[in-house]
């Protein structure tokens, strides 16, 4: 069956035909396919909010390094997660941390710093964790994460678990030495890992031609280590998905990592503290992403096209995904801040737990 | 009571863990094939195969934070630094990921690792092979560190630093490893020592002698000497674990002697040493009869040649000089 044209004023890069057929996309029913936009929705919706309290005083202090313009690719894997699957990432984690399912409540309390955070306000923007949605964080040193994602996949194959680990990480880690230690590794020993390396094209203020060396993209840094790759367009929501699938199959049944490059934009700087995001990319470039290549916009179109999702349903989305993040402002504005008796806990387990070990020496040295 | 070398004492640890628990997983360089580079996991590989003992590339980094990330879905990796001294490579992992990942997460998470390995000088390695980081680690909140310097202290603490389920970094060190020491049988039970704990391993009166690995040795030997030669009786005290600390063992018994003479293998700014100066002085400071003094490794990069390092390290010699000037 064929697609009726898309509008040309979306011209795209996207091909409409292709990924929509795979199996995992056709299996899904037109309410999840509504769900997905909602989630997306819902990010841009909270990065939005977080932007807008950051640049008012008093509210949140340290980074904010926003996903705006990349929602498709978290809420595109996180849609394929089962039991078993885990997921990690650097710091522009807000996106996986709502797209496994945490609250907007405690993810803006812990932008605030508040005890009602998630990491009870001790590790900010940049440290969101939910071990029970299988997320793993939130981490701030570039490629620190990935030899963490290759031990949750070193785990899974150790309880002969069938799963996969998903590990994200910008176009920029893929220089660091852990990253390669990591490859290796994973390759070596067969670990059920797939990275994902999110190429917005910058790393910080460097583009891609300014930081790497590579013949025709990153991902085929894979081939030195006899791993397969692949490299995917990020604003095709149906690609993301039926692509990350393949990986994570390959992670689960043969226990194979992947690298995958999916190419993809933020509208905004590499933190908000980037004064230079338009001087290092043109206003050009950045509004043709805005305009022509937004996978929130595309994959609306999409729905639009197939018959389940109206303009109208699509406004109200967006509506209650703003009423959403409005809320979780207010209750971070009223949640109280952490003690600071506080500021010594979940620093040791056998502590925290009162443990008989805990009771044996001295653990901390205040004066 | 039976004597076995402190290697053989690692070993029995090893064993009797991969045995209690399904979970721990041993992991390095040459640590399963090779039997070790130092044969501290010998006969491992053999008897329980690839999955529980595991050789690594030269990847510090990789695989310790692989065993970082394992741990988190309940791993218990047992991983070896072939030196200490290569810590170096892994530094974000080891203070980074392993400390901090339970406190950014507000307790969801926690780390249950064992870092191992040796941490010493004199055995004429040169500057990049003979660091001793006890202090350094010991320095980030969320860390554990202990030190044993006795096969038997070996084997107890290596076993309750298994069952921590915090990251815990054990110094060993290579010349250590073939000293036999009384270490309790198996058959009567299982032995661990409690981290946090010190030993008393000589008592005295006159002044504490504290140290801990390698160092309590040379502690010992300066020991005998001031009560032979110079009538001075000494008490050294055994830390075995960094952090947690036994602080009341160290008052303790600096109450009783009045006097404090500290042996620490590492150079001299900001040892473990230091922070211990800094510690009885807060709480035994009108028990002082005179300052606190040191006896650190000379402080330079470690030297090769054999014909000095052995000086540039804590000798009983320089434990015996230093002593007499506060005696």
């Amino acid at each position: 069956m064929s697609l009726p044209e898309l509008k040309p004023a979306m011209e795209t890069s996207a091909s409409p035909l292709d990924f929509a057929s795979s199996p995992i996309n056709k299996s899904l029913s037109s309410e999840e396919k509504v769900e997905h936009y909602r989630q997306m929705e819902r990010i841009r919706r909270f990065e939005q909010a977080a932007l807008k309290n950051y640049q008012k005083d008093g509210t949140m202090g340290g980074f904010l390094h926003l996903y705006i313009g990349q929602e498709s690719l978290a809420v595109g894997a996180a849609s394929l997660m089962g039991e078993h699957d885990h997921m990690i990432t650097a710091y522009r984690c807000h996106a996986h941390a709502l797209a496994v399912g945490m609250d907007m409540n405690e993810c803006m309390a812990e932008l605030y710093g508040k005890a009602t955070g998630c990491s009870k306000g001790k590790g900010g923007s940049m440290h969101f964790f939910a071990p029970d949605k299988n997320f793993w964080g939130g981490h701030g040193i570039v490629a620190g994460q990935t030899p963490l994602g290759l031990g949750l996949g070193y785990g899974l194959k150790y309880k002969g678990l069938e799963g996969s680990s998903l590990c994200f990480l910008g176009d920029g880690a893929v220089n660091q030495g852990a990253f390669h230690e990591s490859l290796n590794i994973a390759a070596l020993f067969g670990i059920p890992v797939v990275y994902i390396i999110e190429n917005n094209g910058y790393s910080m203020g460097t583009s891609q031609k300014r930081s790497s060396a590579f013949k025709d993209c990153l991902a085929q840094r894979a081939d030195g280590y006899d791993m397969d790759w692949d490299v995917v367009n990020g604003e095709d929501f149906y690609e993301v998905r039926a692509k990350v699938n393949i990986a994570m199959e390959r992670a689960r049944k043969e226990s194979k990592p992947t690298i995958l490059e999916i190419n993809t934009y933020r509208y905004y700087g590499h933190s908000v503290a980037d004064a230079n995001h338009k001087v290092y990319r043109s206003p050009e470039e950045i509004n043709k992403y805005k305009k022509d290549h937004d996978p929130i916009n595309l994959w609306r179109q999409r729905l639009i096209q197939e018959g389940i999702l109206t303009d109208e349903q699509a406004n109200e989305i967006g509506k209650a995904a703003k009423q959403e993040a409005a809320e979780a402002t207010k209750f971070a504005e009223e949640s109280p801040a952490p003690t600071i008796e506080s500021i010594t806990d979940d620093v040791y387990w056998e502590v925290d737990n009162d443990t008989e070990a805990s009771k044996i020496g001295r653990h901390f040295f205040n004066d | 009571m039976r004597e076995i070398q402190y290697r053989d004492a690692l070993n029995e640890a090893f064993d009797e863990e991969l045995a209690r628990d399904e979970n721990v997983v041993l992991m390095g360089e040459e640590v399963a094939q090779y039997n070790g580079a130092y044969k501290v996991t010998k006969g491992l590989w053999e008897k329980w195969g690839d999955k529980r003992v595991v050789d690594t590339p030269i990847s510090e980094a990789g695989f310790i934070g692989m065993g970082i990330g394992a741990s988190m879905l309940g791993v218990r990796p047992v991983m070896e630094l072939m030196f200490w001294s290569f810590h170096s490579v892994a530094f974000d992992q080891l203070v980074n990921n392993a400390a901090c990942c339970r406190y950014m997460s507000g307790g969801l998470i926690n780390v249950p690792i064992v870092m191992r390995g040796p941490a010493n000088g004199g055995t004429n390695v040169g500057a990049t092979h003979s660091h001793t980081p006890e202090g350094l680690f010991a320095a980030f909140p969320g860390l554990k560190v202990c030190s044993p310097a006795t096969p038997a202290d070996a084997k107890g603490l290596m076993k309750t630093a298994i069952r921590d389920n915090d990251p815990v970094y054990v110094m060993e060190n290579t010349t250590l490893y073939g000293i036999k020491g009384h270490v309790p049988d198996p058959a009567d039970g299982d032995f661990t020592i409690p981290l946090g704990k010190a030993d008393i391993k000589r008592e005295g009166s006159d002044i504490s002698l504290i140290a801990h690995g390698a160092s309590v040795l040379r502690a010992l030997e300066a020991a005998e000497i001031l009560e032979k030669e110079h009538g001075i009786s000494a008490e050294v005290v055994d830390l075995r674990s960094i952090r947690p600390l036994d602080q009341d063992a160290i008052i303790k018994s600096v109450k009783k002697t009045n006097k404090a003479c500290l042996v620490d293998e590492s150079k001299p700014f900001c040892g473990v040493s230091a922070q211990i100066t800094t510690l009885i002085q807060e709480y035994a400071f009108d028990y002082l009869d005179a300052p606190i003094k040191r006896v650190c490794t000379i402080d330079a990069p470690a030297i090769y040649s054999p014909h000095v390092e052995p000086h540039q390290l804590p000798n009983a010699e320089r434990i015996v000089k230093q002593v007499l000037t506060i005696a």
